[in-house]
């Protein structure tokens, strides 16, 4: 099983597929969780804190907008573990935490700098684009060691 | 209360976009569930929180009612949570939702497209369409007809 980090890292059909064939997806929604489940000063507790851009350093420079810098304390950790990526463009729609396009910026930099497989596709509008989609994401993720033949 | 959640304590998005199961008979079958767990039925699907062990079951139980049409994502917050619901907002869509939707759109393409891989139907390799160039756009534009 290894772990695929996504991008759009909250994405409901990539989190869905990365599972669907045997792996572990590396997504923001149990960094979150992690955050708003561990009992600290603040009530109720938040997703993002003042913590969070001094952590975020690691990833981006001091002058890099806190912004950026806190959504990278939740990112980053997710991208420094993950052993394959899929990144996914072409987003006609990234809100709320997904809607820093810097932070989208620096998180596929970073995807692409790491030495891990990494596959670059668009979101689908048509239905052979989304054949071609399906079937890219499967087998690149089938490729993968010991990706899930046991569905 | 949040602050009562424990570590294993999760939420999954069971997202439900088949032609022969309904929402209200997903919920049925979680309700049969004999695990601790707590739903909340929505309308793109249902959200199930509780132990990990029981929610990872239930959801097992609900994707293998339509394998390729039912979809699941981890959710970080619990269904409720004062700090994303509606309810203590003051109403309008809730953080996330948006994406959801944009995504739950694409569900019947995928939901098609898997159940063709899993036939071993080979794909077609097509020619993308290319979206249309500036300059041929400004072309368009200033072009006399």
């Amino acid at each position: 099983m290894a772990k695929v980090i996504i991008y759009p890292t909250n994405s409901l059909i990539l989190s869905d597929m990365v599972e669907r064939f045997g792996h572990e997806p590396l997504a923001m929604m149990e960094k979150i969780r992690e955050k708003i489940t561990t009992i600290g000063v603040d009530s109720p507790p938040l997703n993002i804190t003042p913590e969070g851009p001094k952590h975020g350093l690691k990833y981006a420079a001091v002058e890099v907008p806190a912004g950026v810098r806190g959504r990278m304390s939740i990112i980053g950790p997710l991208i420094d573990v993950a052993e394959a990526g899929i990144i996914v463009g072409d987003a006609s729609i990234s809100f709320g935490c997904m809607g820093c396009a810097r932070t989208n910026e620096l998180t596929k930099f970073l995807i692409r700098e790491k030495d891990i497989p990494v596959l670059e596709i668009q979101y689908p509008h048509t239905e052979e684009e989304g054949k071609a989609f399906v079937y890219n994401i499967a087998e690149f993720l089938k490729a993968l060691p010991s990706g899930g033949d046991d569905e | 209360m949040m602050g009562e959640d424990t570590e294993d304590n999760i939420t999954k998005i069971v997202v439900i976009s088949s032609d022969s199961v309904l929402p209200m008979d997903a919920a049925m079958r979680v309700y049969e569930s004999e695990d601790a767990i707590t739903i909340k039925e929505t309308c793109f699907g249902t959200m199930v929180n509780g132990p990990r062990d029981a929610v990872n079951r239930v959801v097992e139980t609900l994707r293998s009612m339509d394998r390729n049409h039912i979809f699941v994502k981890d959710r970080g917050f619990k269904p409720g949570a004062e700090v994303r619901c509606r309810a203590g907002r003051g109403g309008g869509p809730r953080p996330g939702f948006h994406f959801l939707r944009e995504e739950v759109s694409m569900l019947p393409m995928i939901g098609r497209a898997l159940d063709e891989y899993d036939a071993g139907e080979p794909l077609e390799e097509k020619e993308a369409p290319q979206k249309l160039d500036v300059s041929k756009l400004k072309k368009i534009i200033d072009s006399e007809l």
